[in-house]
């Protein structure tokens, strides 16, 4: 049996193919309005109308054939067939942006003087009748040699007409192979631009100028000092609503929780099993899970930041301040989605040009402050900090947080600084960038991001976290003291024996026996620093009503503020996460550079929950 | 450097007042990195393109937003110092 025919979606970055693989497919692959959404192939499969299967390959976007990036690189090495272990495409569908031709079609250009069958996908026709351009596709198909459909990816418009078109070009190769190898088509760019810019005249029967409401919004976002107030107060926004919107749902999940715990100590007999499930399992995961609705309002900003177009404009803003540490306005696309998760904005800066600036990146990210450490933050700030007003509506937890943040942010500039003139140093690289047009965010894009985020973060809860739980219950539960010894049962087991061992490293930043229990389970995820602490004081105070309350009670009892304060820092700085270091190794092929992350950012945790600690315990705290 | 058939060249990109309409009357590609001068071209910057300054950050050196053919392309001073237009 012969494979199914493969096809590649190529293009420009951010002309639709993702939008048009989910549409062809019914996948759900990330969309995003700014270009280098995509960094890696993906593959789905589609099937002709006749019935014929397809594999279908959706690919990072490009400029031309030859790469300036690493995600680049992967598109040029599949269509020409350069790619290990892949077969060259039996077929490619260009894809345009058909309000932006002049530019879109010198790469189509090349694409189809590669010889292989192609269809071009005339994209976001909708936003080209926005602009007040009116198409005509029969005439850049007769211009350019090829099928040209038009197609509006994100409301399935056209995508039966493409697959026809599709249908007539796979194993049709030849013909189209012969009208577009007429020798006409050269590699000089500037000569193919001039070609396209002909062949969009010819293809555009009218245009009526209209107000582009992009420039209007423009004129205040990239204003030079309207745009960077608008930039902190949206971030503003962001933190202070993940602080406060997240309230009840998060104290309804908290009660689900604790009425289980309860429940399971009301009905089953005392013993070790009820104390796994009990103290390790709904204790432990329970605490974690609570911070469910923070973490998905925090990814709902950044998916309309993402899918608005706000990305390059936040790039634009910052690559002044970026380019003071070393780095590019660019940078700031995957350090902003950094905020959401560090392992996908390690993986974004595949669209970086520049080997030093990528690795300069790659080794900040993780100081970005991510979702993952909202649980450890709230729980600290919301035992340890009044919620006081400060003023108008900026309360004192919020105004924590949000400092919290930009300590991450501070300490990542001053690292990239330091970075550059070291260990990554090297030309200083430029700043070019496309800026999309704005888009209203889709509802339905947004919904299925915070539903796979949702399944991420449950899936953690349920494997690594549940995982790290277990196994720290087991150890802070055996062996048991003996009858009418005095040392509780924390301190005879194992973990208390291990942590009382490598508290007095810590002691002298102001950490406790309890804290050093937490940190060594959260190198796996740092979410599960409070599984732990949730384990810990559940194990500790038997007879506690389950649920967050009792954990707060114990963190009063037992924590002095200075200490908190120095808990939160270390969680600023420290690399506490498994997945963080392993992407790191794969995006930068060995182990050096993450060897590298986790000594300097663990010793700048040392340093800065010391000086916390000792500043806080100086001024009285 | 190629520019002794025009007398009009007189600015620069980055001398451009803010929406005045310009033309791209020539680039000073050895001032430019390699790289970067591919890219200018792959975002079709060329002799006779129509080209607007849009926004400019004019706090400092930023980078500068120019409507180039019917896209929004950021750039940094250095580079839009290579690119010379003239003016009706
Ligand atoms: N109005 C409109 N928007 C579209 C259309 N197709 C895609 N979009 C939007 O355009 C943006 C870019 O879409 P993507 O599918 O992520 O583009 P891409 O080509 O995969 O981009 P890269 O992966 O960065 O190369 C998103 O905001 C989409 O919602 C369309 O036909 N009409
Ligand atoms: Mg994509």
């Amino acid at each position: 049996m012969t494979p199914a025919p493969l096809v590649a979606l190529v293009g420009n970055p951010n002309s639709g193919k993702s939008a048009l693989f989910n549409a062809l497919t019914g996948a759900r692959q990330k969309v995003g309005n700014y270009p280098g959404v995509t960094v890696e192939r993906h593959a789905g499969r589609m099937a002709l109308d006749d019935g014929r299967p397809v594999e279908l390959l959706d690919l990072p976007g490009a400029y031309s054939l030859e790469p300036s990036s690493p995600d680049e690189r992967v598109t040029r090495d599949v269509i020409t067939g350069a790619q290990a272990g892949e077969r060259l495409p039996d077929a490619i569908i260009v894809v345009v942006d058909a309000a932006n031709l002049d530019n879109h079609l010198r790469f189509a250009l090349q694409l189809i003087a590669l010889g292989l069958p192609v269809v071009v996908a005339l994209n976001m026709i909708d936003l080209a009748t926005r602009d007040g351009l009116t198409l005509d596709p029969e005439a850049l198909a007769r211009e350019l040699g090829v099928p040209v459909v038009p197609t509006v990816a994100v409301r399935r418009r056209g995508i039966d007409d493409l697959k026809q078109a599709l249908a007539g070009v796979i194993g049709h190769g030849t013909a189209v192979r012969l009208a577009a190898g007429d020798g006409s088509v050269t590699d000089d760019i500037v000569a193919l631009q001039r070609r396209a810019r002909a062949i969009a005249l010819a293809g555009t029967i009218s245009e009526t100028p209209v107000r582009r409401w992009t420039h209007a919004i423009d004129a205040i976002a990239l204003h030079p000092v309207a745009g960077l107030i608008l930039l902190t107060a949206i971030l503003f926004l962001m933190f202070q609503a993940v602080f406060t919107w997240a309230v009840v749902p998060a104290d309804a999940i908290d009660a689900g929780f604790a009425d289980l715990g309860n429940a399971v100590r009301a009905t089953m007999p005392d013993g070790v099993l009820r104390s796994l499930i009990a103290d390790g399992v709904i204790a432990g995961v329970g605490a974690v899970v609570v911070f469910l609705p923070q973490i998905l309002i925090l990814f709902f900003f950044i998916l309309l930041l993402e899918a608005s177009g706000y990305m390059v404009r936040a790039a634009f803003l910052m690559d002044r301040i970026m380019a003071a540490v070393g780095l590019s306005g660019r940078a700031f696309i995957p350090l902003l989605s950094s905020f959401a998760c560090a392992v996908p904005g390690i993986m974004a800066t595949r669209s970086i040009e520049d080997e030093k600036d990528r690795l300069t990146t790659i080794l900040i990210a993780p100081l970005m402050t991510c979702s993952a450490r909202l649980p450890v933050y709230t729980l600290i700030i919301g035992t340890f900090i009044p919620n006081n007003p400060v003023f108008g509506f900026v309360r004192l937890q919020g105004l924590v947080m949000f400092s919290l943040y930009m300590m991450g942010i501070v300490g990542a500039f001053f690292a990239a600084l330091v970075l550059r003139r070291t260990v990554t140093k090297g030309a200083s690289s430029g700043f070019m960038m496309e800026m999309p047009k704005y888009q209203w965010p889709r509802a339905r894009d947004v919904l299925i991001g915070l539903y796979q985020r949702a399944w991420i973060f449950l899936r953690r809860a349920g494997t690594i976290i549940l995982f790290s739980t277990i196994i720290l219950w087991a150890l802070l539960s055996f062996p048991k003291p003996p009858a009418g010894s005095d040392i509780s049962e924390v301190n005879y087991s194992v973990a208390g024996r291990i942590a009382n061992t490598i508290t007095p490293a810590f002691e002298p930043i102001g950490f406790n026996r309890d804290i050093t229990l937490a940190l060594i389970p959260a190198m796996a995820a740092r979410e599960v620093a409070v599984a732990a602490i949730g384990t810990v004081y559940a194990i500790d105070d038997p007879d506690a009503p389950a649920g967050q309350e009792s954990m707060i009670e114990n963190l009063r009892k037992r924590w002095t503020l200075p200490t908190a304060l120095a808990f939160l820092m270390w969680f600023v700085f420290a690399p506490q996460c498994i997945s963080t270091i392993a992407i790191t190794r794969r995006e930068t092929n060995g182990w050096k550079w993450p060897a590298f992350m986790v000594g300097y950012l663990f010793v700048l945790a040392y340093i800065a929950s010391g000086a916390t600690y000792w500043i806080a315990s100086a001024i009285g705290l | 450097m190629d520019m002794s058939t025009s007398v009009m060249i007189s600015v620069t990109l980055e001398k451009l007042p803010r929406r005045q309409p310009a033309t791209v009357a020539g680039i000073d590609w050895a001032q430019l990195a390699v790289p970067e001068a591919r890219r200018l071209r792959e975002l079709g910057f060329d002799e006779g393109v129509a080209i607007e300054v849009l926004h400019r950050a004019t706090l400092g050196s930023g980078p500068i937003a120019c409507r180039i053919g019917r896209m929004t392309v950021a750039l940094r001073r250095a580079v839009a110092g290579a690119i010379h237009v003239s003016t009706p």
